[in-house]
């Protein structure tokens, strides 16, 4: 007898599920409360009055502004990287088995598998060593290592689900190496690639452990937060800052979601 | 088949790109090549190179009156890692990362169950979303989150006040150890935003384990008489621990190595992360601070060795 189909689950296993949930949801609710606080100087709650000017106030500080531009190069530039060499790593790995495959599936995981501050100070030694200067390059280096991973991951589950008969029918039928790369191979990896591709950037975009040890004197956006919630200059900026951030990482999320969402995993991240 | 005993039916293009063509065909382990080249060397260079830095500066000292850093192989920074006050420091990490892991397990228990078993169709894809929306938010702002709820003014202690329970929270702030001047202050804040920032990680290979055991199991266990804690004991616990375990990789090895959590809600006592930040900025040991780092590495590579062994990786 099938009797899984249509058994509802114990109540306690709902709540506690449901608990589970609203744990991981409400504090980033909390921030869309608090960007509209008209409190200034301390955190209290409730909010004891609404307001939008703060809005206004970030929108003519040059300091986030600047913050925001060198992110979005940084992970425009990475994310472009990291489409190049994850893609060619994941058609290696995935369509012949050769001596050292295991390795480097490991090799592209390690970046991620290690805590970032190791990733980070070894950076920073080579860097040191080298004697590399800190500059916008030192901060795509880094970027683009732990951004691979997601590319890779993405384009891998698709490989896997793209049949080589395909492949080798377009072969038959006469069109070169190139022709098949163009006409058969990439229409059916470019929406995984375009998944990996969002959340390379939303990655490199949040990414502050490996970013402070590379990244000399500038700020990006998670390095400017940091900074505020250290020293705090003005709080109610740095909560509508956190919105932005919430609402703009949102995006290329649910994208890659929708993009990848019949069977692809987009998991395979870390800090 | 190979090309010469079988004619193409339409001639092959001509030119450099066809002859590049057919040679890829032919010497199929020369495009595996060029195709592995790139990432290759982007990786062994960048970041094994740096690894291997890295490394080599954990080997060499630092002169406690200069500051200069000696270039000579010597054991003596490692040697300073087992000082009283280095060990503490290790111990304190290595217990809070378990103490997380188990805290994470425990809550995501219950949420990748109902997802494995219970939800379906648009439930499933919300659980999904549900998860992963908070992995990939900001952990920035997922910490500067719970400073706002944390703090001494904060949402917590409004909700404390307004159920009169504020004496608990005295009680546990008044707590060695754990307790403190407030919540965001305090090794258990540190630990909330540790079990709240990982948790995502520990649900999804849960979920994935889970969902590979049959219901019937479940069922034919309660069929058998067993009661629901003795199915869990019996049945799901063991088919699912090596998602845990699984899981625990990523709790364990990123609270190993994290310190913008503890420095923005903690005590003032360190951890690993926060040492060799301190040790390669404001000290500029960064033998030390090279050393430090080969801990976590340790310990995660002894981590994943027995991880291997009990088959989580076939639930990553």
């Amino acid at each position: 007898m099938r009797s899984d189909r249509g058994q509802s689950a114990p109540l306690s296993l709902k709540i506690a599920a449901a608990c589970g949930l609203l744990f991981l949801h409400l504090p980033i609710l909390l921030i869309f409360v608090y960007a509209f606080t008209t409190e200034e100087k301390s955190f209290v709650w409730p909010p004891p009055g609404l307001t939008t000017q703060w809005f206004a106030v970030t929108w003519n500080r040059p300091d986030v502004w600047e913050a925001l531009s060198l992110s979005v190069r940084v992970a425009a530039i990475s994310t472009a990287i990291a489409l190049i060499l994850g893609t060619l790593c994941s058609a290696a790995v995935s369509r012949t088995k050769f001596f050292g495959r295991e390795t480097i599936s490991l090799l592209v995981i390690l970046p991620i598998a290690l805590p970032g501050i190791i990733t980070g100070i070894a950076l920073r030694s080579a860097f040191s060593l080298a004697e590399i200067p800190f500059s916008f390059w030192t901060i795509v280096l880094g970027h683009a290592t732990f951004c691979v991973v997601v590319v890779y991951n993405n384009a891998v589950a698709r490989f896997r689900r793209t049949s080589g008969s395909m492949i080798e029918a377009s072969m038959d039928l006469g069109a070169d190496g190139f022709q098949t790369f163009r006409h058969v191979v990439l229409p059916n990896i470019a929406t995984a690639l375009l998944a990996g591709g969002m959340l390379a950037f939303a990655l490199s975009f949040d990414e502050v452990i490996v970013t402070t040890f590379t990244a000399g004197q500038q700020q990006t956006v998670p390095i400017w937060m940091l900074e505020e919630l250290i020293r705090p200059r003005q709080r109610p900026v740095t909560n509508v800052v956190a919105m932005v951030v919430v609402l703009v990482t949102l995006l290329p999320i649910l994208f890659a979601y929708y993009l990848t969402r019949d069977g692809d995993q987009i998991a395979g991240s870390g800090k | 088949m190979p090309r010469a005993t079988a004619p193409a039916i339409l001639p092959g293009s001509g030119g450099m790109r066809g002859a590049l063509s057919d040679l890829f065909w032919r010497r199929p382990q020369l495009l595996l090549l060029l195709m592995l080249l790139p990432p290759v060397l982007w990786l062994g260079i960048v970041y094994i190179g740096s690894l291997f830095a890295l490394l080599a500066q954990s080997f060499f000292s630092i002169d406690e009156y200069s500051g200069l850093i000696n270039r000579q192989f010597t054991l003596k920074t490692y040697g300073d890692l087992l000082q009283a006050a280095n060990l503490d420091i290790i111990l304190r990490t290595v217990t809070m990362a378990a103490l997380v892991t188990l805290a994470s397990a425990i809550v995501a228990f219950p949420i990748a169950y109902y997802a494995a078993r219970y939800a379906r169709g648009r439930w499933k894809a919300l659980f999904y979303l549900g998860v992963m929306l908070p992995l990939w938010s900001s952990y920035l702002v997922k910490i500067y989150a719970w400073k706002l709820i944390l703090a001494k003014e904060g949402i917590l202690t409004w909700l404390l006040a307004k159920l009169h329970l504020l004496w608990l929270l005295d009680a546990w702030l008044s707590l060695p150890v754990v307790g403190g001047n407030s919540l965001s202050v305090s090794f258990t804040g540190t630990f909330i935003v540790f079990v709240y920032v990982w948790l995502p990680f520990m649900i999804l290979p849960v979920q994935a384990a889970l969902e590979r055991v049959p219901g019937n199991l479940v069922e034919a266990s309660s069929d058998l008489g067993a009661s629901p804690g003795q199915t869990f004991r019996n049945v799901l616990f063991p088919l699912a621990l090596p998602g845990i375990v699984a899981g625990s990789i990523f709790t364990f090895s990123l609270t190993l190595g994290d310190y913008i959590i503890p420095q923005i809600i903690g005590t003032s006592r360190l951890f690993i992360g926060q040492a060799v930040y301190s040790q390669q900025g404001t000290a500029g040991n960064i033998p030390l601070a090279a050393a430090f780092t080969v801990v976590p590495i340790v310990i995660m590579g002894f981590y994943l060795w027995g991880a291997k062994r009990m088959g989580a990786f076939d639930a990553l």
